[in-house]
């Protein structure tokens, strides 16, 4: 073999491997992306159900009812829609009505959200950065929530 | 005062490291000596000043000296002296203390007992050090000082991050920026080739316990870092692809190519323009990691800080340091001569091909992880790539470097025998069959795939152990021969051997713990049950028992056998901290084997009934056993003879070695 048709091989050994992960990437990407959504795009884009997506807002007060063997149910608010969520298990150490939260899950046919996660990531002086955009976005950002937010303490989070 | 020597200290080494990074670089160019020597005291006095300014800082976190802004916000009096001490490093200015420290105590052991190298290669890389180093200290002293006082001093101090007071905190962070600063010693080493325009095979040994170390490093600071959010986070869960611990990966990933590529170099001259640009590529991945982590882009446990400056200041760094180093390669490597032929079956094939697959791994977990910042930047469209993107193109590319790893060592330099080297496998191979038989026929309910998971591990480990059989022939010499021989086996082929195992037995734990683990998640009253695998857990009740600086709310928890016997109690815990109103979730694990039973606590009810999650982890150990075996087998291969007496001298003219490793075509 020649130093040229080794150096080919070689090369096309590269390609041959990077094609397959670009092909695996695209392919991965039609159907494992989830989109952030506040209450308010999934009422104005009309998410359909079955949807998989992520849902971000506030827990409205005095929406949390609990049922039985640790299901629950509570609204999700950014001020100008809200929905209603439904979850069975165990809820994050902060998770407070009032509080931003973030479900992952897909809407059902009767217009709930079924939530399988519901992400833990934030403490009493932090909300997770999608949910404050969203906040901001719909003019329901309180300057308090900055101000916390600004703090040099409680910036980490959970 | 001791603050203000901390920080002073560090003005001085920003200005030592300035004059170390021109000096040096001016002398080996015009070739002036006195120049070029100038890059050790000056590297030294640098780490020296660093030192200083990182002992003032532990002082103050010591002592609790809550004047000092940084320690008022990460402590407090009542923790116990380890957290103390490791909280240095709990919040964004110290852990930036910590990653300068780290970097100068590496540049000072590189002037230190870097005797036998060239002059100009050593002055080049101490320079590139040296710049490197500045950014960070001007980074630092800008915008996250950690010096900074309270006019007024409060008594007692905010307290830190709660779920950082564990002994994690005290081997994770450390672990891993001894990782990625051991990376940017090779990035230094890759630089100064450029810059002088020449490489060796015996630059590729210089840089090699650079290389291991660092690798050896992350693999444990990685490791680490997934034992503790398995057992802090209350979750069960052992890897999250969060992009925190993508940024992590990532080095790993790349690190672990050029861990591979160097082997190629040292010793078939062959692969320098790629495994310099791997060397830069794995220091860049290090720097992305801290920029991902340190600059609030993203939302994690690992986010200290989210302040915007930080944040251009970092990718400022990025662009100038990875941009910088590219743009020289594109310059520089067409200058660096290419040697040593292969053909495409061989070692050198193997290795090749391993590269291919664990680049291409990392450029998925790399798209994966930027591609929603990018997208968020460029249409405000705001996603998440979770775990199933990331199970669905890096697991595929895996197989085949799992499925090709036990051949490699197998091949012989230059050209191999494909056949052959197959031919010895099939030991192996009939061993991971069984495996696949067995654990289709032992397995109830898991997914189809999961037995081929064990096979691929078997086969992995099996392979290590063919390799050493091999080397040592020993079911073809007496044992006595096969002894000498294994004792007279260089130190990296048993390194080797060590660590690919170690992959097998991580694969084995990965896949037993995903596959046929179970989870029960439920409320429980006092004197109630839960059944899970082949274990009955009572819950006793809850009770309360204060800490120095928490209080707990403990449930207790009796386990027994299915059958009966009882094994033992669990006691998953509730902590929560008065100084800052958080509370963290301890979860209690009982070991069996290797497997775990994982119990976790939730919240209380109001009739004295809690929200429990129990997990069953079968081999779950094995997945950070696995590690610590890498970690061996790279301690071993560091340990080698030759790399521990240092490059030797070519005996031959450079000529005459140059023209005897031109093979014949």
């Amino acid at each position: 073999m020649t130093r040229k048709q080794r150096r080919l091989i070689l090369i096309g050994g590269g390609l041959g491997v990077l094609g397959i992960a670009v092909a695996l990437m695209l392919n991965a990407f039609r159907d494992s992306i989830v989109f952030f959504n506040s209450p308010s795009d999934v009422v104005e884009n009309h998410v359909g159900p079955g949807t998989r997506i992520r849902l971000g807002g506030l827990v409205k007060d005095g929406s949390i009812v609990r049922g039985n063997n640790l299901s629950v149910r509570f609204e999700v608010t950014d001020g100008k829609s809200e929905i209603p969520v439904s979850y069975q298990g165990v809820l994050p150490d902060l998770f407070r009505e009032g509080q931003g939260v973030v479900a992952e899950g897909a809407l059902n046919g009767g217009g709930i959200f079924d939530a399988d996660t519901i992400l833990a990531k934030h403490d009493e002086t932090y909300m997770p950065k999608e949910v404050a955009d969203a906040l901001k976005k719909s003019g329901h950002w309180k300057d308090d929530y900055a101000q916390r937010a600004a703090m040099p303490i409680g910036s980490e989070n959970k | 005062m001791i603050p203000e020597i901390g920080h002073y200290a560090l003005m001085l080494a920003l200005g030592l490291a300035l004059i170390q990074g021109t000096m040096p670089l001016i002398g080996a160019r015009t070739n002036d000596p006195v120049l070029m020597s100038m890059a050790v005291p000056t590297t030294l006095a640098h780490f020296a000043f660093v030192a200083i300014a990182f002992g003032a800082l532990a002082v103050s976190y010591v002592t609790s000296d809550f004047s000092v802004l940084n320690v008022f916000e990460n402590s407090n009096s009542a923790m116990p002296f380890i957290y103390r001490l490791t909280s240095i490093w709990g919040n964004h200015e110290g852990s930036m203390m910590l990653w300068v420290a780290i970097l100068a105590v590496s540049g000072a052991s590189v002037a230190a007992f870097g005797t036998n190298l060239p002059a100009t290669l050593k002055a080049y890389a101490l320079a590139v050090q040296a710049w490197i180093a500045a950014a960070f200290y001007l980074f630092i002293l800008v915008t996250s000082n950690p010096f900074v006082r309270i006019a007024d001093a409060p008594i007692e101090g905010q307290d830190l991050n709660p779920i950082l007071q564990d002994p994690g905190l005290a081997f994770h962070p450390p672990m891993l920026y001894l990782g990625y600063v051991g990376f940017s010693i090779v990035f230094s080493f890759a630089i100064a080739a450029l810059m002088e325009g020449h490489i060796d095979a015996a630059w590729a040994r210089w840089v090699r316990p650079w290389i291991l170390g660092a690798w050896m490093c992350l693999t444990l600071g990685i490791a680490g870092g997934s034992y503790w959010a398995y057992y802090e986070l209350g979750w069960g869960g052992f890897w999250f692809w969060d992009p925190v611990e993508n940024a992590s990966l990532m080095p790993w990933l790349a690190g672990t190519a050029l861990l591979h590529s160097a082997v190629v170099m040292e010793k078939r001259s062959a692969l320098k323009v790629w495994t310099i640009l791997l060397a830069i590529l794995t220091f860049s991945l290090s720097l992305i990691g801290t920029f991902l982590v340190r600059s609030g882009v993203l939302t994690s446990v690992h986010a200290f800080a989210t302040d915007p400056t930080r944040g251009i200041f970092i990718l400022a760094i990025l662009i100038v340091f990875i941009g910088g180093a590219l743009a020289l390669y594109a310059w520089r490597a067409p200058l660096l001569k290419q040697g040593g032929l292969f053909a495409p079956i061989s070692r050198e094939g193997a290795l090749v091909f391993n590269n291919l697959f664990l680049t291409s791994a990392c450029a998925t977990v790399f798209v994966g992880t930027l591609y929603p910042l990018a997208l968020e930047s460029l249409t405000g469209d705001k996603i998440s790539v979770g775990p199933p993107f990331f199970n669905s193109t890096f697991g595929p590319l895996f197989i085949p470097l799992m499925l090709m790893m036990p051949l490699g060592p197998l091949l012989g330099w230059k050209r191999g025998d494909l056949l052959g080297a197959a031919q010895r496998l099939l030991a192996a191979a009939m061993i991971a069959a069984v495996a696949i038989a067995a654990a289709f026929a032992l397995e109830h309910g898991g997914p189809v795939l999961a037995p081929f998971g064990v096979g691929i591990a078997i086969f992995v480990m099996a392979g290590a152990v063919t390799d050493i059989a091999e080397r040592t022939m020993i079911l073809r010499v007496p044992f006595g021969a096969a002894l000498r021989r294994a004792i007279g086996l260089p130190r990296s082929a048993w390194g080797t051997a060590f660590a690919h195992f170690g992959i097998g037995v991580t694969l084995l734990g990965i896949v037993g713990a995903t596959a046929w683990g179970s989870e029960r998640i439920l409320e429980v009253k006092p004197g109630g049950t839960i059944d899970l695998a082949h274990y009955r857990l009572t819950f006793d009740g809850v009770f309360n028992r204060p800490g120095p600086n928490y209080h707990d709310m403990v449930g207790h928890f009796t386990v027994r056998r299915a059958g009966g016997g009882m094994i033992g109690t669990m006691e998953p815990t509730r902590r929560t901290f008065p100084a800052r109103n958080e509370s963290t979730t301890e979860a209690a694990l009982m070991t069996r084997g290797a497997s775990q039973l994982y119990l976790s606590l939730g919240d209380p009810g109001p009739d004295g009934s809690v929200a429990v999650r129990v997990y069953y982890k079968p081999f779950v150990l094995m997945i950070w056993l696995g590690a610590a075996v890498m970690f061996f087998g790279g301690g071993l291969s560091l340990s080698d003879r030759r790399l521990r007496i240092g490059a030797p001298r070519p005996a031959r003219s450079r000529n005459a070695a140059a023209q005897a490793v031109q093979p014949a075509e």
